[in-house]
């Protein structure tokens, strides 16, 4: 027990930094941009066809992209998309993602935006109806009954479903050690093959995991209560 | 005025309003009485729009609308300025208090200044003696309560017609005479309104014509006297039902 202290000590703060330069930014930055491509995805999903046909038509095409998107990344293992775009992509010269980090953020924040638009699309079909009908009939544009009336109460039911993703997104970047980024696995795997301390390093490793994560749970359930202030 | 004309709405299995014509005189109240699924729901909807008929006429004052032709938003808009609604239930937004429930169309919709809407606000929540509840949010009220509010939310959009779509129907007896109360205030103020209702003793009180829908036609329209007393059959049975 004292030898795990003493190692605590000595590789504790290591662990620290690389999870401030590594395992945060790459959540972070990809959780962001999964939101992005989560929410318009969502938002082509829910829209209605228009009655103009060429609008229609251009419409559904894109709503089979994003269907497409969204099956793709749900049905193909994190890791094998990390190595298409790692290490398949540049191969066949698209020289952007021979970047360990542009290929890492590519496919996690890719990988979220599919996982969260499902959940972004059922937040938003749960609004009820008369709450549109009343904002569209104060004379709200479609954009503004979105903006000022769904948007913020799909928000609040999402929450919880969302920080899943994002807990889930933050001990998925222990993959991009795959792609060479020396993230806190990484690090824990080169100083366990260094002193031959595997399960200390591993169960260190997984403790400092757990502190982010529940920082973050920490962090929900403040959210939540902050947007439940609407609701019992 | 409000006037449809010749308004037809279809649905797949059924026909929801069937070649109707009918004037909503300015300054009066009209009532929309019907049995279920007659059509009148259908028929308020359609004058905001809500609901898009698949033809007729709509013209509310100056504008002039033809239904069968695709509508442009800024006409949408127009007849939506004219017009508020008040619907059956829980339609409050639900993520904003009081206040902001009845500063959103205003700020938004109608750019007035915060401070401008604000203070209409306060005014309408002072002449409906319900400032006390201007920070509360909707969860908090009483069905009542979120009617009454419902209805000066509509009212601070200063709109020349105000549409009720059952306001009190799924109100308690005493909830439903709260709500009543006002909306007889209203009347007595030279307020255009246009209710769907299932109260016959609300509707011979206040309204100064009834609308009489049947299934998806007009089965009456005119004083309400006229059809109170009405010798009709299809009337006579209607009102017969709504009692006991």
């Amino acid at each position: 027990m004292t030898d795990f202290f003493n190692l605590a000590v000595k590789y504790l703060p290591e662990l620290f930094i690389a999870a401030i330069k590594y395992t945060i930014p790459l959540t972070a930055i990809s959780f962001f941009f999964g939101l992005i491509f989560a929410s318009l995805t969502a938002l082509i999903r829910v829209s209605k066809l228009p009655q103009n046909e060429w609008a229609a038509a251009f419409l559904q095409i894109v709503k089979w992209l994003a269907n497409a998107y969204v099956w793709f990344f749900r049905s193909t293992p994190l890791i094998v998309q990390l190595f298409i775009v790692f290490y398949g992509l540049p191969n066949a010269h698209i020289a952007f993602f021979q970047s360990a980090w542009v290929s890492a953020i590519t496919v996690f924040s890719l990988n979220t935006g599919a996982y969260a638009s499902e959940t972004i699309r059922a937040s938003i079909s749960s609004v009820p109806e008369v709450q549109k009908q009343a904002a569209e009939s104060l004379g709200m544009t479609r954009a503004q009954v979105y903006l000022n009336v769904v948007l913020p109460q799909a928000a609040r039911i999402s929450i919880p479903p969302l920080s899943n993703s994002l807990i889930g997104l933050l001990k998925d970047t222990s993959l991009a050690s795959v792609i060479t980024i020396v993230e806190i696995f990484y690090l824990s795997q080169q100083i366990a093959a260094a002193n031959y301390k595997v399960l200390s390093m591993y169960i260190l490793v997984a403790l400092v995991y757990a502190f982010f994560t529940s920082i973050l749970s920490i962090g929900q359930h403040y959210l939540e209560k902050y947007t439940s202030r609407f609701a019992q | 005025m409000i006037q449809v004309k010749n308004l037809s709405k279809h649905y797949p299995d059924k026909v929801a309003l069937d070649d109707i014509s009918v004037d909503f005189p300015a300054e009066e109240t009209t009532a929309i009485v019907g049995p279920s699924g007659s059509g009148k729901s259908t028929l308020l909807q359609a004058l905001n729009l809500l609901e898009r008929p698949d033809q007729g006429i709509l013209t509310i004052d100056d504008i002039s609308l033809d239904l069968a032709k695709p509508l442009t938003s800024s006409q949408i808009l127009q007849i939506r300025q004219k017009t508020a609604m008040v619907f059956q239930e829980k339609a409050l937004f639900t993520h904003l208090n009081v206040m902001k429930n009845l500063t959103e169309g205003p700020i938004k919709v109608q750019k007035k200044s915060k401070q401008e809407a604000e203070a209409k606000a306060q005014a309408l929540l002072e002449q409906f003696d319900m400032t006390e509840l201007a920070n509360r949010y909707p969860y908090q009220l009483s069905g009542g309560q979120q009617q009454r509010v419902a209805i000066l939310r509509a009212l601070a959009m200063e709109p020349k017609y105000l549409l009720l779509d059952e306001p009190t129907s799924a109100l308690d007896p005493e909830l439903e005479a709260q709500v009543l109360r006002v909306l007889k205030d209203l009347a007595k103020k030279d307020v255009s309104m246009i209710i769907v209702t299932h109260n016959m003793a609300f509707a011979e009180q206040v309204a100064d014509q009834i609308i009489f829908v049947d299934n998806g036609s007009i089965g009456y329209a005119g004083p309400t006297d006229g059809f109170f007393h009405s010798k009709e059959a299809r009337i006579k049975q209607f009102l017969g039902a709504m009692s006991f």
